[in-house]
């Protein structure tokens, strides 16, 4: 396997900035993501984790710029991907960034093979493509991917079609197509959700591993709290289309500062803990199209006071996190 | 909580299964017989009164298969099924009618099992139509109750389905699930689909009505946290048979089978300091249409030695109140 040159740039790999992304309902366009700041650092794994709703994956499909046409726009904000704003691209130079330069997996793999393809063939085809590599060599290449991927008798394999495989083993074939091309950046959207836990387990140390052997940075998109603590350096907690709070892993589980975050933790069923101490947060997700004039948790949370209610609260340091909580915020200034 | 655990009555109380066994054959273009999936093979396990049961497994391990077998919404090849004193294979008329009332099915998606174009009312009465228990006005008051009992207003009365949303949706489908006043609940699944903070809300809710009703539960799950906190007690499951059986408790905290001790460690927990927990697991579930001979889990287990790929090891109690299969335990 070859390693990748360091790049010679420094600063964020992928920089997101004031990004907007709205939805058309009928003649209005309401926004699904409001104001998003984010950073994914170089060989770095970023978990942005969110309930339905929460913009997450509206977030990843702006960023590759695969919003459904029409009835979707980016209205305001920047991408940059190693400094160049990936919004002004030509749709050519677009199509470049994706799979060259950002490699992508999804929740289902089926989504992303071809049924009619033999596996090998369509590794072969991404290698050929966006490598440049001929026959031969993406033959080499491709078998020996999918070796690094730990497709079992990956040589024998290569030959079937993917309706022949299993989720978990369909799901290692696309992480070798993302990697075809040595992005830079992955960026993982519920990448193990379809999958059985022990599986779950093996995609992400592979994930993990593949990440450090390749010095990629890695965005992994996931709803599931356990995941985040399994593989993520850093953590960016998103509700009602905005970051609440983001802080390395390790300080954010063991002290969430955001009434969000903490209520997310208790009410999450742990296979290591004694029931009677789950806590359901009332209330549900606001809509797109109803969203609270102030603080979008507001209604639901325990420790809302006037403000929270009439004024979106900044997105400010606190420590080593981000947090977004008038009153969290200000019990820190106050002491 | 003192709730009685799986073992403790050997009696005709509640729900009793023995010996379960469901096959299903594929066959080929010209009729023949291509392969047999074994999809439950022997399988014995007991709901008292009032306890809750969780089975659970990876995909194909059967739990599914074995709740609806219970149910039967699949009919069983072999084995026995009691509930209630009641032969369950063998109900027909009367007498299924009866289990009708008494075990009922809550599932994972419950707007794929809710008729778009009745509304919630019309779909709550319609058991009690149909089992001739109440009618007209009777039956919308029961429909209302119910409504309220589970948590939605009863102007849900003249909605859709399609106007709630998924927490909706399932407290609408534990509502119909409830209307013949059952004592038995069979869930599949029926939180997998809801987003975390509406997952406890439902968890909370199916808690309260255990114990109002004294409800009985098989729960059929993926999600061991889900069963720690809803189940007294768990029976594993791998490639259509219990390996593990136990209260919920002891079995998560100290699992004993190989595959329990797997499955338990890769069940992700929200803290960054388990991470060191996660060992190297090996190998893909098999197919239950080539089930390996001797111990199903012998191909992926790091214990195995030679007689777990000859021997067929048997569920056997090693501990009180505690069932493992395996040779590890002579």
């Amino acid at each position: 396997m070859t390693q990748v040159p360091p790049s010679p740039s420094h600063g964020p790999v992928l920089a997101i900035r004031g990004l907007r992304t709205e939805f058309r309902s009928g003649r209005n366009w309401y926004p699904a993501v409001r104001g998003l700041d984010l950073t994914l650092n170089r060989n770095e794994t970023l978990a942005v984790v969110g309930e339905s709703g929460s913009g997450k994956s509206v977030t990843a499909l702006s960023i590759l710029r695969l919003l459904p046409e029409g009835g979707a726009r980016i209205a305001a904000g920047n991408i940059e991907l190693d400094g160049k704003d990936l919004l002004t691209l030509s749709e050519r130079d677009m199509d470049r960034v994706r799979g060259d330069r950002i490699g992508m997996v999804f929740q289902e793999p089926m989504t992303a093979l071809n049924p009619t393809m033999r596996i090998g063939d369509q590794v072969e085809e991404a290698l050929r493509i966006h490598r440049g590599l001929d026959r031969a060599a993406a033959r080499r290449e491709a078998l020996a991917l999918l070796e690094e991927v730990k497709l079992p008798s990956a040589a024998q394999r290569m030959h079937e079609y993917p309706h022949q495989f299993s989720g978990g083993m369909r799901q290692r074939v696309v992480i070798a197509m993302a990697l075809a091309c040595r992005p830079q950046v992955l960026l993982a959207d519920e990448p193990t959700t379809a999958l059985d836990v022990t599986i779950q387990a093996q995609v992400l140390s592979l994930l993990d591993e593949l990440k450090r052997t390749y010095g990629m940075s890695m965005m992994i998109i996931t709803h599931n709290l356990g995941v985040v603590a399994l593989i993520a350096d850093r953590v960016a907690v998103m509700y009602a289309g905005q970051v609440v709070e983001e802080a390395p892993v390790r300080s954010l589980f063991a002290m969430p500062r955001h009434p969000y975050t903490e209520a997310l933790l208790r009410a999450t069923p742990r296979v290591d803990e004694d029931a009677g101490t789950l806590a359901p947060i009332p209330g549900q997700v606001p809509s797109i199209r109803a969203m609270p004039p102030g603080c979008a948790y507001a209604p639901r949370c325990p420790l809302r006071r006037p403000p929270c209610e009439t004024e979106v609260p900044p997105l400010q340091a606190d420590g080593d996190r981000l947090l977004r909580c008038w009153v969290r915020n200000n019990e820190r200034i106050a002491a | 909580m003192s709730a009685p655990t799986v073992q403790d009555a050997g009696g005709h109380d509640g729900l009793e299964v023995l010996n379960l066994r469901k096959e299903y054959r594929s066959t080929g273009l010209f009729g023949r017989t291509r392969r047999t999936v074994r999809a439950v093979d022997g399988v014995d396990f007991h709901v008292p009164p009032g306890g809750s049961l969780g089975l659970v497994g990876e995909s194909g391990c059967g739990k599914s298969t074995a709740a609806r077998c219970i149910l039967r919404l699949a009919e069983a090849d072999s084995g026995s099924i009691r509930y209630e004193g009641l032969d369950v294979r063998a109900a027909r008329g009367p007498a299924l009618r009866m289990l009708r009332r008494r075990v009922q099915m809550v599932f994972q998606d419950p707007y794929s099992t809710l008729n778009p174009k009745r509304t919630i009312g019309q779909t709550l009465e319609e058991p009690l139509h149909v089992h001739g228990i109440a009618s007209g006005r009777a039956a919308r008051e029961a429909a209302r109750a119910l409504l309220g009992e589970v948590g939605l207003g009863t102007d849900a009365m003249e909605r859709l389905p399609s106007e709630f949303s998924g927490g909706q949706r399932q407290r609408i489908g534990i509502a119909r699930a409830l209307i013949l006043g059952p004592s038995l609940l069979i869930a599949d699944e029926p939180v997998s689909a809801l987003d975390v903070s509406v997952q406890a809300q439902i968890l909370r809710l199916l808690d309260e009505l255990r114990e109002r009703r004294g409800l009985s539960f098989l729960f059929v799950s993926h999600d061991l946290g889900v069963v720690r906190h809803i189940c007294d007690a768990v029976a594993v499951m791998y490639l259509g048979g219990i390996v593990e059986r136990g209260p919920v408790r002891e079995v998560f905290d100290a699992p004993l089978h190989p595959y329990t001790k797997i499955l338990r460690a890769a069940s992700p927990v929200p803290d960054p300091a388990a991470r060191v927990t996660m060992m190297r697991i090996e190998g893909e579930i098999p197919s239950a249409a080539a089930p390996p001979p001797g111990c199903a889990f012998h191909a992926r287990c790091p214990a195995a030695f030679a007689r777990c790929s000859q021997e067929r090891p048997l569920l056997r109690e090693v501990v009180p109140g505690r069932a493992v299969a395996c040779h590890l335990f002579p």
